[in-house]
């Protein structure tokens, strides 16, 4: 016998027990991908959705809460059902439909839940809720919908939908899913974070068939979620309300500000829709009914709507002049209608009377004079140096750049620097004459109503304003709002120069803006008509109230209505009398905004 | 000589330590395999494998007492009667045994059914040993080799006929033993190189890169050494004989039954299929891998609970250890498991008959055997075959044609001293 036969046979053991242990090692502790699949395989995560944040006004009205609806799950291997026709009067659906639902749901799986009838509303729960226990394999999952119980303010609020995959891409925080809702616009999209709460988890594990198990390792793993913060809006329910029922088959806009804080008060896009629309599970259908639509309904019209600012802009005109020391109270121009168009007033007219009347070559002289101080003996280069130091002083008034109001989609408006025009017509190629319209707020300057709210606030505030903003407190905590919205922005004008502007201002109505006047009510406003090229001009008002002590300032824009002297001061006229008697004793102006006939 | 010793303090108790280690683990990992959390029932219920197991572990354990306790030359007279009636067993089973899958594995009356394959393979360990044990008996003798061949394949050809692929392989093991009384090491190494070539064979892809690896070899072969054209022409001789082989497999195994076919593929490309064919090796390799170096802990598994792995509690019971108890629980079993061998081969060694020694390397070939292919099978270096895991595996049969192959061979050790040394 060769003894070197035995150890040759140990070392075919070793050899084997070694090449299983290296391979086991190499599969257990080197490669984790294994403790990977298997999670995939067993452990199924459910998220449980937190409650979404609601949002409240002003005075603690709720604009949008959650409302809960129900899906009917059925495991169609536990499910039976004795007497049909009772089933289907219980449920309240038709037998068809219970012959498609069933059949999909076992044809998707026999013993994985799938949804028998989808978005039960909360009355029909209550009704068929003591049944279930009669029929196996029914069960109840719910989920919540955004609801507002006023239809108000679709615009400023925004609503959710669910994430698409260029947002998930974005995501850096790995938060969001496939099928999450996210805020898509308005508030709901710029407080997203703090209205999505924290989604909780739960392990369980299922078996090879996809039949629950119970919770995994009894749900150590397993998180609850936090619901998100509820917000309070600067919105006032009632003049939003009220707003949107004066601004009913119009077009344009509304902005409400209070002047001291920068509070949106009302902000109305009109046309508008009712929020309810975009939840649940009409969502897909009426988006894309409301996007095809002309009247463009999604269009969030005073963040994103530009018009010339018009004969508004000659306030901003008189205070940069005054601020200069170009113009004074006492300076006076003839109204030299060989310049520029003018209507019917006295000439020559002082600054008072030159706000007062709107007149237009008054302006276009004292624009000339804040724009060509002869800096520069050549006229070209003096009109382009003047250019960019007037720019960088109307820039000051909010205009020509974002606010950064608290909405994506924000327009910034266009206040042209000498760059525009070397670009247009040549560099050195270009002087007075060429841009003098925008002395009278024509030409290439582009506001939105926003920021002529903004303005409205501004000569208010005789000569600072705070970002216009929709938040007012976050967890009933006013400190907890973005810090930018509690800068007070300096426009560069002493105050002492708005007292003739008020006054003007207050007097201006009387003759352009009848209309607005309210009794032992002073409204400081102006008219504007931001031409249209398209068609009937644009009606613009722009006004505070009460002179003395501001509470309001408001801008509004109605589309095609012509003279701003009709619809818009109408409009901003009652919405000061709602906001600040709470209530309105003008039926027949009221009919007359209503009515919605302007042009004659 | 203690001639009259009872032999019980002869009994070499490390190798019965190690059996009832690895019976109790496997019966905890039986519980285990099946154990249902929502409906949590005691070990010992006969409702499920776990209370089934034990009561055929006390079954094993009564056959071990009527082994040690019959005398020790009852086996060697036996050895032959016992062959010949599991061959004829074996024989029967096709025609009254009970199909299951299209095997019949099984024959018996009523629910008392018994796997004569597997108690087949401790009776043709004995017929070996009694054939082998005549005087003169020389394994390189070609008589020999072909009686000794015999005696091996007349079951490997009925458990064929069952059709039992897996148990029919396990016989080849008993090569190992042939090796150590004296079968000519030529044929390993031709036995080995045609196993390594198939291997290549099937795995390469393109056959034509291995006919150039082996061209190659035979050329520095021939070109050092003495030069001759008989020599060169041997060389290139089997050089093509390969070659053509290596091109013949892909069409011998395209003659296999489809099933086996989508073994072989399976354990070159796991991937292949991980939903059909695949789904035993990926779904037992993800139980197992996900294991990680301590396990998840007992009763804690998931991919075996919850039946991802199929037969989980049979063949594939290697894969609840590797998940609940990790690395560790692995190194723990496969170490009993050397252990065992290891012994195996020491008390092999130690016997003064040949009859004892054949018996004890055919003990040790055949569960070398069974470790080797159940664990690789598990963990996807050996394709799929239905074997059992050695005292591990549920099952009546399996455990107590074990038990009977290895106390068989225990009695044999504790009663050497009362055997005439008949070694030549």
């Amino acid at each position: 016998m060769n003894d070197k036969k035995p150890f040759v046979i140990i070392i075919v053991i070793s050899l084997v027990g070694i090449v299983l242990l290296t391979k086991l090692f190499m599969i257990q502790v080197m490669d984790d991908s294994f403790t990977r699949r298997a999670e995939r395989n067993a452990i199924q995560r459910v998220v449980d959705h937190p409650y979404r944040g609601l949002i409240y006004d002003r005075n603690g009205e709720l604009l949008v809460y959650n409302n809960p609806i129900f899906d009917l799950m059925v495991v169609p291997k536990e499910f039976s059902v004795k007497d049909t026709a009772k089933f289907l009067s219980i449920f309240g659906i038709e037998k068809e439909d219970l012959v498609t639902a069933y059949n999909a749901a076992k044809k998707y799986s026999s013993v994985k839940p799938s949804p028998l009838i989808k978005q039960i509303s909360s009355t029909d729960f209550a009704k068929i809720q003591d049944f279930l226990i009669d029929y196996p394999g029914l069960f109840i999952t719910t989920r919540s919908v955004r609801s507002y119980p006023t239809p108000i303010a679709a615009h400023a609020l925004g609503y959710i939908g669910e994430i698409n995959a260029r947002q998930l891409e974005r995501d850096s925080s790995d938060y969001y899913e496939q099928g999450d809702y996210v805020g898509l616009s308005g508030m709901e999209r710029f407080y997203e974070d703090e209205l999505k709460g924290q989604k909780g988890v739960k392990y369980k594990m299922v078996n090879v068939r996809g039949v629950d198990k119970g919770p995994f390792k009894d749900g150590a793993y397993d998180t609850a979620s936090v619901a998100g913060i509820n917000l309070t809006s600067t919105l006032d329910r009632e003049l939003q309300l009220y707003g949107e029922y004066l601004m009913k088959g119009k077009t344009g806009s509304v902005v409400a500000i209070e002047p001291k804080t920068g509070e949106i008060l009302a902000m109305i896009s009109a046309p508008f829709y009712d929020p309810n629309e975009l939840t649940g599970a009409n969502f897909g259908k009426n988006y894309s009914l409301l996007n095809s639509m002309d009247s463009k309904p999604f269009l969030n019209r005073p963040v994103m709507a530009r018009y010339p600012p018009g004969s508004i802009f000659k306030i901003v005109q008189s205070l940069i002049g005054l601020q200069e020391g170009i113009l004074f109270p006492e300076t006076t121009f003839a109204c030299n209608r060989s310049l520029v168009a003018c209507h019917n007033h006295p000439s020559p007219v002082n600054l008072f009377g030159a706000i007062r009347n709107s007149c237009n070559p008054y302006y276009h002289q004292a624009f000339r004079r804040i724009i060509n101080q002869e800096i520069s003996s050549n006229t070209f280069k003096d009109t382009q140096i003047g250019l960019d130091v007037w720019r960088e002083k109307v820039m000051k008034f909010g205009l020509g750049g974002k606010l950064g109001v608290d909405m994506v989609g924000e327009y910034s408006g266009d206040v042209p620097s000498s760059k525009l025009y070397d670009r247009v017509y040549g560099e050195g190629r270009w002087k007075y004459s060429t841009i003098y319209s925008l002395s009278i707020g024509q030409g290439e300057l582009q506001v939105t109503p926003l920021q002529m709210a903004n303005l409205a606030a501004i000569f208010a505030n005789k000569g600072y304003y705070y970002t216009p903003h929709l938040i007012k407190a976050v967890d009933g905590d006013p400190t907890r709002i973005p810090s930018k919205f509690r800068i007070k922005n300096e426009v560069g004008v002493d105050p002492k120069h708005f007292d003739i502007i008020q006054d003007a201002m207050a007097e201006a109505l009387y003759g352009t803006a009848n209309r607005a006047i309210i009794q032992d009510l002073v409204i400081a406003g102006k008219t504007g008509t931001a031409q249209n090229p398209h068609g009937e001009d644009h009606s613009v008002f722009v006004a505070f109230a009460p002179k003395d002590d501001p509470k309001i300032a408001i801008a509004v824009y109605v589309e095609n209505a012509g003279w701003g002297g009709r619809a818009a001061a109408s409009t901003a006229s009652l919405m000061i009398e709602k906001y600040l008697r709470g209530q309105v004793s003008r039926p027949q102006l009221e009919e007359y905004v209503l009515a919605n006939n302007f042009i004659y | 000589m203690r001639n009259n010793d009872l032999p019980i303090s002869r009994v070499d108790w490390p190798t019965v330590l190690i059996y009832f280690a690895l019976v109790m683990i496997g019966w905890f990992n039986i519980y285990a395999a099946v154990f249902d959390s929502q409906n949590a029932k005691s070990i010992f219920d006969l409702s499920i494998n776990s209370g089934i197991q034990l009561v055929w572990i006390g079954a094993a354990a009564a056959i071990i007492l009527v082994i040690m306790a019959a005398d020790h030359r009852l086996f060697e007279n036996l050895a032959l009667p016992i062959y010949l009636f599991f061959l004829v067993l074996l024989l029967l089973t096709p025609f009254f045994g009970k199909e299951v899958n299209g095997q019949i594995l099984s024959i018996g009356v009523g629910s008392f059914r018994i796997q004569p394959g597997e108690f087949a393979k401790f009776a043709t360990a004995l017929a070996l040993a009694k054939v082998m044990e005549r005087p003169n008996f020389d394994l390189s003798q070609t008589k020999n080799q072909f009686i000794a061949l015999g005696v091996m394949m007349a079951p490997v050809i009925l458990i064929l006929l069952q059709p039992d692929t897996g148990t029919a392989m396990v016989y080849f093991a008993l090569f190992i033993m042939f090796y150590r009384e004296g079968f000519p090491q030529r044929y390993f190494i031709f036995g080995l190189g045609f196993i390594a070539l198939s291997l290549l064979a099937l795995g390469i892809e393109n056959n034509l890169y291995l006919a150039f690896g082996i061209g190659l070899i035979f050329l520095i072969l021939a070109s050092i050494g003495k030069r001759s054209w008989k020599r060169t022409l041997v060389f290139g001789g089997i050089a093509l004989v390969m070659i053509g082989y290596s091109y013949s497999i892909d069409f011998v195994v395209s003659k296999l039954p489809p099933h086996q076919q989508n073994r072989i593929m399976v354990l070159f490309n796991p991937d292949l299929d991980p939903l059909g064919v695949g789904w035993n090796v990926t779904q037992s390799k993800i139980a197992i891998g996900s294991g990680g170096f301590l396990g998840k802990g007992y009763l804690q598994g998931t991919q075996t609970k919850f039946d991802f792995v199929p037969e989980q509690h049979t063949d594939f019971i290697f894969c609840t250890l590797g998940e609940e108890f990790g690395w560790l629980g692995s190194l723990v079993v496969i170490g009993l498991f050397m252990t065992l061998l290891y012994r195996l081969v020491v008390m092999a060694e130690r016997q003064k008959t040949r009859f004892a020694r054949v018996y004890g390397y055919s003990v040790l070939s055949i569960l070398l055997f069974h470790f080797m292919i159940n664990i690789s099978m598990t963990i996807g270096l050996f394709p799929v075959v239905g074997i059992p895991l050695p005292f591990f595996s549920y099952g009546g049969s399996s455990l107590w044609s074990f038990t009977i192959l290895l106390f068989i061979f225990i009695k044999m050790d504790a009663s050497r001293s009362q055997q005439l040394g008949r070694l030549g």
